[in-house]
């Protein structure tokens, strides 16, 4: 099962790509030695026919995540089970949905806002139906949503997010309506531990509260998995991280889902402040820091596909990564627009980002061409500042969130991001925000920008991560490469020493912008 | 006597309304109110009021046990 990859040479252009575009859990060049990309490994090398399926949609892809957007409507308030890190009453950080009160949508006005952004952003394939409840709670009106999106635009990949309890009810019709991702949010597969999770479920016209809630969901939520797998339709598990809670818990979860089929695993942190006022929130469990969590995805990454560039953004966002462009589409405007859907603009849009593609994958070739005869066993972390395409080129500040690569002689390989909050806010930096920043990426070693002010500068060399301008607008992983090649030759040469970094802090709190 | 909903509490997720057996539920301008008229506690239906059951807030649907002291047009 441990099997290193083959840099790209593979002769076949989609597996090519799918190692380019699934950098995240499969590790394109090796990674760590661990990961299961190897083709004897079954699960791991995505067959054909679901990279086919989900090399375009951004939750799937980190690579398509810059090309690609998705959007969700709020078209299922209702919810049946109850989860001690939500509050009803307020945006969801932990599951990207926005609170009950911020939207609510018919399926008539989701539909319209769906092919309205869809005509105007080409970009757009994904619609997700997310909540603010559980859209298998609201089934008349989920379903109704997608009919009439699917009559319009057909090219529109059809997407929803449950908690499972009601899934195995629905999987017929979820595969009628031509749905091909399912995902499930599956903290637990041992009741006791799903009690101190889920205080109650309303199942069958009944509350049942403790072990037996827990036992119920959990039984529902893999008969549901093993049901979908059967039919053929994708499924990604969902898994918020607990310290002292599911922590160890979810490397059995993984296994359990893995051998249902599901073929991607996105283990989140919890994202727990008082002032969100949930149970979690409000007694003080804490969340898991940046090293605590890629441990555990560390861990499960010999398993399966691990999917590390979730950003538990907004779910209620319309764009791409560092645009919000919801303002345009408030209900009252969508109503009153003309809309004109053009499928053939937006197949051409969809075949020049094809072409994109390729130019990242000589890019990628270079890169490990590059590191062949080198040897050393450290592995380091770097963080980008990127806006996307692969390419370094943000402003450090500017940047949202950093992208972490983590780096070796096997090459560079996307291990997650750092959400920051935006720290240069009209052109002058703040101290404190940049203390923020710091902390969010204290575990890395440098951090590759565009450009960046003399100040911050400073204070990041004095905090012990080096600012890299000399890369501006350059590939990332060749960037990091060239970058560790020379930080390799300056430790041969005495110049410095290797310092191993700390840990890193997660950002509290739901990203306001774009998914 | 009938159940209401505490206006104040209400997140306005409308599951209750989808459970009701009675459909006594319905928003009305945003908010979810209980027709008195049709309530009939789920007697006959359900063991448990629906409502009080998939309510997220609790003691957001609560008997309403206040006797009218004064009924507009009685
Ligand atoms: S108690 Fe039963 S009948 Fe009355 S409003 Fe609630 S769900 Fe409807
Ligand atoms: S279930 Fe409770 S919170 Fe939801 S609409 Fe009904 S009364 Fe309001």
């Amino acid at each position: 099962m441990v099997e290193m990859i083959t840099p790209i040479s593979s002769p076949d252009p989609a597996q090519a790509m799918q190692r380019i575009a699934e950098h995240k859990g499969c590790g394109t060049t090796g990674g760590d030695g661990k990961a299961s990309c190897g083709s004897a490994a079954g699960q791991g090398d995505l067959p054909a026919e679901i990279w086919e399926k989900v090399k375009n949609h951004p939750c799937y892809s980190e690579e398509a995540h810059h090309h690609f957007a998705r959007m969700h409507v709020a078209v299922a308030p209702a919810c049946n089970i109850q989860c001690n890190y939500c509050n009803r009453k307020y945006d969801c950080a932990n599951e990207s949905r926005p609170g009950v009160v911020s939207e609510k949508l018919t399926p008539e006005q989701a539909a319209k806002k769906v092919i309205a952004v869809a005509s105007v952003i080409p970009q757009m394939t994904v619609l997700g139906i997310a909540g603010p409840g559980d859209p298998l709670a609201n089934p008349a009106k989920t379903f109704k949503t997608f009919e009439l999106v699917a009559e319009t635009a057909p090219d529109i990949k059809l997407c929803l997010s449950t908690n499972g309890l009601a899934l195995p009810d629905y999987v017929d019709r979820i595969s009628k309506y031509n749905i091909d991702h399912v995902t499930i949010t599956i903290n637990m597969v041992d009741p006791e531990i799903g009690a101190k999770i889920y205080p109650w479920i309303f199942w069958n016209h009944k509350r049942y509260t403790g072990i037996e809630a827990a036992r119920i969901l959990s039984e529902h939520q893999l008969r549901g998995l093993e049901m979908l797998t059967a039919r053929g339709i994708l499924c990604k598990i969902n898994s918020v991280m607990i310290p002292g809670v599911n922590d160890k818990h979810l490397v059995e979860v993984n296994r359990a889902v893995k051998a249902r089929g599901a073929f991607l695993h996105n283990i989140m942190p919890l994202i727990s402040a008082p002032e969100h006022g949930t149970v979690f929130g409000l007694a003080g469990q804490r969340g898991p820091s940046a090293q605590e969590l890629k441990a555990l995805q560390d861990e499960c990454q010999g398993e399966m596909n691990m999917m590390r560039h979730c950003r538990q953004c907004r779910a209620d966002a319309v764009g791409l990564i560092g645009e919000d462009r919801s303002a345009e589409f408030t209900t009252d405007k969508i109503m009153d627009m003309e809309v004109n859907y053009d499928l053939t603009a937006r197949r051409a849009y969809q075949a020049a980002v094809e072409l994109e593609r390729e130019a990242k994958l000589t890019a990628h070739e270079e890169e490990l061409s590059a590191l062949a005869g080198e040897e050393s066993d450290l592995t380091m972390l770097v963080a980008v500042a990127t806006k996307g395409s692969g390419l370094i080129n943000e402003h450090f500040g500017h940047a949202k969130e950093f992208q972490i690569y983590e780096i070796s002689v096997r090459g560079a390989k996307f291990v997650g991001h750092r959400r920051v909050d935006m720290y240069c806010q009209g052109g002058y930096g703040e101290e404190d925000t940049l203390e923020t920043v710091i902390r969010a990426i204290n575990d890395c070693h440098a951090v590759f920008v565009a450009k960046i002010g003399g100040c911050p500068k400073a204070d990041l060399a004095a905090a012990g991560i080096e600012p890299v301008e000399e890369f501006a607008y350059e590939f990332i992983e060749k960037s990091a490469i060239s970058w560790f090649r020379a930080y390799l030759a300056k430790i041969a040469s005495g110049e410095i020493a290797h310092r191993p970094r700390g840990d890193a802090e997660i950002r509290q709190g739901g990203l306001i912008i774009a998914a | 006597m009938a159940y209401k909903i505490i206006a104040a509490q209400c997140t306005g997720c409308s599951a209750c309304e989808a459970e009701c057996p009675n459909k006594a539920i319905a928003e009305i301008e945003g908010m979810f109110v209980i027709n008195p008229e049709k309530c009939t506690e789920c007697v006959g239906h359900y063991d448990v009021a629906q409502c009080v059951s998939v309510c997220p807030v609790d003691d957001t649907c609560v008997i309403d046990g206040a006797p009218l002291r004064y009924r507009p047009g009685a």
